[in-house]
Parts: structure tokens; sequence; C-alpha cells
């Protein structure tokens, strides 16, 4: 796929809403299309695994696996990103990305990205700063999760209509 | 006295005067929710009700609660509820069997507004077992499809078995105009759809947020997640209607048990804007 039409898809992704044209481009020139079938793995747990990607088309669910128990703790889909911990130094995966329905998404190496924000602070702030708000959301969504919010109310709780 | 005082006097007495009520029918949802429906146990004939009302319901011996009714409006001489059992007293109401009688008073409360979404997409977002009070709108705009726009439906649960209205969800879906995203917060391997917090369904939506009407119900921190997303994206606070809870004891403002501000949520409510109640959400003390 030539840069162009990297520049095109990149352009219609919404981690890049805001970004100035040349990141845009610089961004598109470390991308490769990528397409991954239906159940395929895209990472394990412990994987060293150093790719970053922005999501197309499809959708991928993040499990947990131990002591004979799975668990699937979030679904991700087009507009979305995987694998943002490739962008911190220490890259081994804490989940596993499993494939629900056939996904596109440009993968970007991670390590490269890093050098590359390294050596223009501009282009690092542009992507540290939209890394932050999908790590923000990721927890904030994960705080919700934690509050168990749908549980039982608590012997004595205020009464709910329809509980 | 006059007259116009002992009406009022005479109408408070009727409406903390229970209604008996036989169990038609007890059909278990989830694990731990069963949906009752009562029938009249006389001649007098169970009242009808609006979108988003509750009643109280007595279980003789054991206590009195407020349920919100979760059948249909359309559909006269039955009332329908939706109950989790998590106490003695609800407990006791889901172990009732066919035959049993029940106290019912009501109903209370000020429905949904149906009447201000006419012409307008209707987006209703539900959480766990607040799913059971939104029913009813969803069984009126699709009895009045051609009065309302499109009808989406984010609905959140703890896991897929807590998921309620399973067969009815995969019906709503099909309809045309009917959009239905169900998510869990945690999904097991069998689990094909969503997983993630409500709020995270936002993104598969195309909100028109001028031309559109939002009822939430669920917990309340869940109900103000929902209200910082639909506020994001510019729906108008007068626009986004949700459900509160409060400890309600007699129905109809006067014990005061559910005073939520300077608001009774039994009478005032259970329905209220954002714009109304948003500054109190959040409050430790409320």
């Amino acid at each position: 796929m030539s840069t162009e039409n990297l520049v095109d898809m990149l352009r219609t992704h919404p981690f890049v809403e805001g970004c100035r044209p040349e990141h845009i481009e610089k961004l598109a020139s470390m991308a490769a299309r990528v397409q991954f079938e239906k159940n395929a793995i895209i990472f394990r747990e412990g994987d060293e695994s150093s790719f970053f990607y922005l999501l197309f088309s499809g959708s991928v669910v993040l499990e947990i696996t131990g002591a004979g128990r799975a668990h699937r703790i979030q679904t991700l889909g087009k507009g979305e990103e995987l694998g943002w911990s490739s962008m911190t130094p220490s890259m081994a995966k804490k989940f596993q990305a499993r494939v629900l329905e056939p996904v596109t998404a440009l993968a970007f190496d991670g390590a490269r990205l890093r050098r590359a924000c390294d050596e223009d602070c501009a282009f690092g702030y542009a992507i540290t700063q939209r890394l932050l708000e999908t790590i923000s959301s990721r927890l904030q969504a994960a705080r919700m999760q934690l509050l168990d919010l749908y549980a039982p109310a608590k012997m004595g709780a205020p009464g709910k209509p329809g509980a | 006295m006059p007259a116009i005082e002992i009406d009022q006097e005479q109408s408070r007495l009727d409406n903390m005067h229970p209604l008996a009520a036989r169990v038609a029918q007890v059909r278990k949802d989830t694990p731990d929710t069963f949906t009752l429906t009562l029938e009249p146990e006389g001649e007098e004939p169970l009242p009808s009700f609006l979108p988003g009302q509750f009643s109280m319901l007595y279980v003789f011996g054991v206590g009195e609660l407020p349920i919100s009714i979760s059948g249909d409006p359309q559909e006269q001489g039955t009332l329908v509820y939706t109950v989790r059992s998590v106490g003695k007293t609800t407990h006791a109401l889901v172990s009732l069997k066919v035959g049993d009688t029940v106290g019912v008073r009501g109903p209370f409360g000020k429905p949904w507004p149906l009447k201000a979404a006419r012409g307008k997409d209707v987006v209703v977002v539900a959480g766990g077992i607040g799913l059971a009070p939104l029913r009813p709108v969803i069984y009126y705009i699709l009895r009045h499809k051609a009065d309302y726009g499109r009808l989406v439906l984010l609905y959140g649960a703890r896991s897929p078995r807590d998921l309620l209205y399973q067969k009815q969800l995969e019906s709503w879906a099909r309809q045309a105009d009917v959009q239905v995203l169900t998510t869990v917060d945690y999904g097991g391997l069998s689990w094909h759809g969503h997983v993630g917090v409500v709020t995270t369904l936002f993104r598969y939506i195309r909100l028109q947020p001028l031309h559109s009407v939002a009822m939430v119900c669920g917990p309340e921190i869940m109900m103000r997640y929902v209200a910082w997303e639909f506020e994001a994206r510019g729906l108008p606070p007068g626009d986004l209607y949700v459900s509160m809870e409060r400890n309600m004891k007699c129905g109809i403002g006067f014990c005061g048990h559910c005073q939520f501000g300077p608001r009774f949520i039994c009478k005032d409510g259970p329905i209220f804007t954002y714009r109304e109640i948003g500054s109190w959400l959040g409050k430790y003390e409320l």
C-alpha cells in the first residue's frame, strides 16, 4: 500500500483527529496495513510483541486466562487502539488479544514509533497526548468495572423501584 | 373542613389502601431476577399505568416495597413487575406461588416523557435491572413507531447470564429503525458479544443531539457516567431523563423518606430531567 493511501486511511481514524498534516504523514510512513482472521490471536499474555495497532474494522477481545478460567474483559473495535503498552519500555503483554470479527488495522512498530517521538518532540507530544486519552478512557472503564455497579445492593441500602 | 380538602384527604387515604391482587405467573429471568404477573383478585380491576410509574407491593406479614412496572402499558387487566431478590421482602416476593395474594398500591410517580419525545430519536440506556422500568417505553414506542424517530437501546449488565429479557432483546433488534447494543462487564469464552462498561457503546451510535431524547435507568454512578457521555456529545440536559431511587415508603410524598434535595422521588419523580437534578447527583449527603 502506498504512503499516500496510508495517509488517506489514517486520516479517517479518530486517533489522529486534530493532528498536524506532517505528523499524520510521519505516522503513515511507519504504518503497515494488516488483516487478522476470526479467532486469530494477535498477541498472547507475556508476548514481547511490540506492535501498536489502530483498528479500522472488525473487533478484538482482550482475554485473561489462568487456573482453568478465562475472562473476556474488553472488546475493541473500529476507531480504537490496541496494544498501547508497546509504547512503554516494558513491553510484555498483560492480556491476550483474540479476533472476534475479521480485523483490518494499521500496525506500528512500537520501538520505531518511540524513537520517532524522541527525535521530534512536537510529534512525540501529539502522539503522547492521544495515548493519554486512550489510557485515561481505559482507566475510567476499568474503574467502573471495579465498582461492580450491577452487583446486588447491600442490605439496608436505599431501595430501588424494580430492584 | 372545606369539601375540596376532604376530597384531597380521601384521595390520600385511597392511595394508602392496598388493592388485593393474585399472582398469575412467576418467571425466572436470571439467577436472581424474576418477573411476576399480577391479576385482580376480586371484581375491582387493576389500574392502568404509564411507562416509568411504580407500585408499592405488599407481601403480607413481611413488608412493602416500591417496584417499577415492567409490562406493556397497552395490556389491560394485569400488572407485570421484574424483581431482583436482594433482601427479605424481595425474596418473599419472588418466592410467591401462582394464586398467592399481594397488596398493590399505586401506580405512583411521574412517567417517562413519551409526549416530549414525539418526532425525535429515543436513546434508552439501561444498566442491570434498570431495563425493567424502561421496558414499557420500548413496548410503547414499538407500538407507535410512526410517532418517533429511531429507537436506540444501550444495555449493560454484569455478565451474560445477568442480561434481562434476552429473547426480547433479539426480537427488538430485528425491527426496522431499532438499534439494540448490549454489553457485559465480564464475559466468559462462550460470550461473543461486547465486553466493557455501557458507556463504551456510545461510539457505535450516531446521536443527533438536537433531535433526540435520552432515557436512562441504572445504578446512580452509571447514570452519571452516561450523562457525561451525553453532555460531551451535545445533548441538552433538559432532553436527558433519569430514573432516580431512594428509600420510598408511602409513595405519595407524605412520609419524607425519599426526599432528594427539595424533591420527593415518589411524588416529583422518579423520572427527572438531568437539568433538574444533575447538580445533586454524587452528593454523599443526599
